[in-house]
């Protein structure tokens, strides 16, 4: 056995898919901490695929130099996930690499990936997470707290889950390898997103009307009419709202408001 | 920030546009670039972190239904952020037009930042084809050199972005709040009601996605006004 693959041999963590090439603890955590930058060179061409090559490379470092270079060109086409849950696969596609599967193996096994990552992590994270988190910290700012306690609540709850998911995903990615598949059926991943949208429906309630108050200030009177306007707004930005995203539409009746007070 | 030294008091914000900018997509999305963080920190650096909280808020409200899917544009609320907050705070304390200025300098910077993820996008395909060859053959500094450049140029996106934004805007929003002719409270009562009219579309999508949602949100709503009239 070449020295590099003996260097391979130190175990981090018992390998569930009975491999013979645990990583070393050094490489793991140099592949977590680059898991943060995985959307650096982002494109439309190939995605995210530079950035899982980036974050495997640490991985990669025990095979022998033949199979660590074909490994990273591999692993450096077009791959698409949620960034979270890219630890998944660059754990199962290193481990897959180190295993000494069949490339062409791996290429499916890659291909077939994206697409389960990408839409379980977009509903989990930036449909249930995010939004459930930011509304808690607009609570927090709601009951008259003020900017460090929102925004450390809003900082340290998001990133708990944030942190633990791509820590997870990494953890099971390595274990797991081409077997990775159920642990994408875990309760969290499937039952998570309609969960968090009902705790958040719950908190947006509560927290709105509160936080509006907090915003308008002095012009409490108003309250009741911006509650109206908003819900009529509502309607209309859910009737078309594939037309026009609010922020846009905003913009532009905010730009004709802004003209109007300055020259009435 | 006062006029005269303009160009010099928006370096630091830009730099901090820089960071946030960066934090959107490409390193280490911990949410640093959520306008509700975005505009505080702006607003910190301008020495009114409390200003920087409350217009913080009303884009945070306009940002919920931002969903930033994969290749799909969406607005780049780091370095808007930065410039609503930064704008807001540098105004008068008590100015009438401060607040919808401010969110219009924010939103106009939002409608620029998202053009530049996708020319940035753009420079880094460009950038990938250019070292094609070297990371089809494996090369390990091929790869982490496409991956850092991306990382550098993204951040000088944002602080570009947020300094051409400051340097054309905030001249701009003085001018605008010393000719404003609409009274404090009906001025923030407009925001406030765009703002609310935006979250609350965005609530009713994802009140869509569970079974049940929308009627908890209604349990929470009628909770909410019933402590509202309480206080």
């Amino acid at each position: 056995m070449p020295a590099n693959e003996r260097v391979a041999q130190r175990a981090t963590g018992p390998v569930e898919n009975g491999s013979a090439a645990p990583v070393p603890l050094r490489a793991a955590l140099g592949s977590f901490t680059r898991l943060f930058a995985v959307q650096g060179s982002w494109n439309y061409e190939t995605l995210l695929g530079n950035g899982i090559a980036f974050c495997a490379e640490p991985l990669l470092r025990g095979l022998p130099p033949e199979r660590y270079h074909a490994a990273l060109a591999r692993q450096s086409r077009y791959f698409n996930a949620h960034p979270y849950l890219a630890g998944v696969a660059v754990g199962a596609l290193a481990r897959a690499e180190l295993d000494g599967v069949d490339p062409a193996q791996i290429e499916r096994f890659r291909t077939a990936l994206c697409g389960p990552l990408g839409s379980v992590g977009d509903q989990l994270v930036w449909a249930g997470w995010l939004p459930l988190c930011s509304l808690i910290a607009l609570g927090v700012f709601a009951v008259g707290q003020g900017a460090l306690v929102t925004l450390g609540t809003f900082l340290g709850l998001y990133n708990i889950g944030h942190v633990a998911l791509r820590a997870w995903g990494l953890r099971v990615g390595l274990r797991r390898g081409m077997r990775v598949a159920p642990a994408l059926a875990n309760p969290i991943l499937r039952d998570g997103p309609a969960a968090l949208a009902r705790i958040a429906a719950v908190i947006a309630g509560l927290i709105l009307p509160l936080a509006l108050q907090r915003v308008i200030g002095p012009g409490r009177a108003l309250a009741g009419v911006v509650a109206a306007i908003a819900v009529v707004g509502a309607v209309v930005l859910a009737r078309f709202g594939t037309r026009a995203t609010g922020w846009r539409a905003t913009l532009i009746v905010l730009a004709a408001f802004v003209l109007y007070s300055v020259v009435r | 920030m006062s006029p005269a030294p303009l160009l010099v008091s928006a370096i630091p914000v830009a730099l901090l546009g820089g960071v946030l900018g960066l934090d959107m997509v490409s390193f280490p999305q911990v949410m640093l670039s959520r306008p509700l963080v975005s505009a505080t920190l702006a607003g910190a650096f301008v020495g009114r972190a409390s200003a920087g909280l409350l217009i913080g808020v009303v884009l945070e409200l306009l940002a919920l239904e931002t969903l930033p899917f994969g290749a799909s544009r969406y607005a780049e609320w780091g370095t808007a952020g930065a410039v609503g907050g930064a704008v807001y705070a540098g105004q008068h304390v008590g100015a009438a037009g401060a607040l919808p200025v401010a969110t219009f300098a924010a939103l106009a910077t939002a409608v620029f930042s998202s053009r530049s993820m996708v020319w940035l996008r753009q420079w880094n395909a460009r950038d990938a084809r250019r070292m094609r060859a070297a990371i089809d053959a494996g090369s390990a500094k091929a790869v982490n050199a496409a991956q850092l450049r991306g990382l550098a140029m993204d951040y000088f996106r944002g602080t570009a972005v947020t300094f051409i934004a400051l340097a054309a805007l905030y001249p701009l929003s003085e001018q605008l709040v010393a000719l404003w002719g609409t009274d404090a409270v009906h001025s923030r009562a407009v925001v406030t009601a765009l703002a609310a009219t935006v979250a609350a579309g965005a609530i009713w999508t994802l009140c869509h996605r569970a079974a049940r949602a929308g009627w908890l949100f209604v349990l929470g709503l009628c909770a909410g006004t019933a402590i509202l009239f309480l206080q």
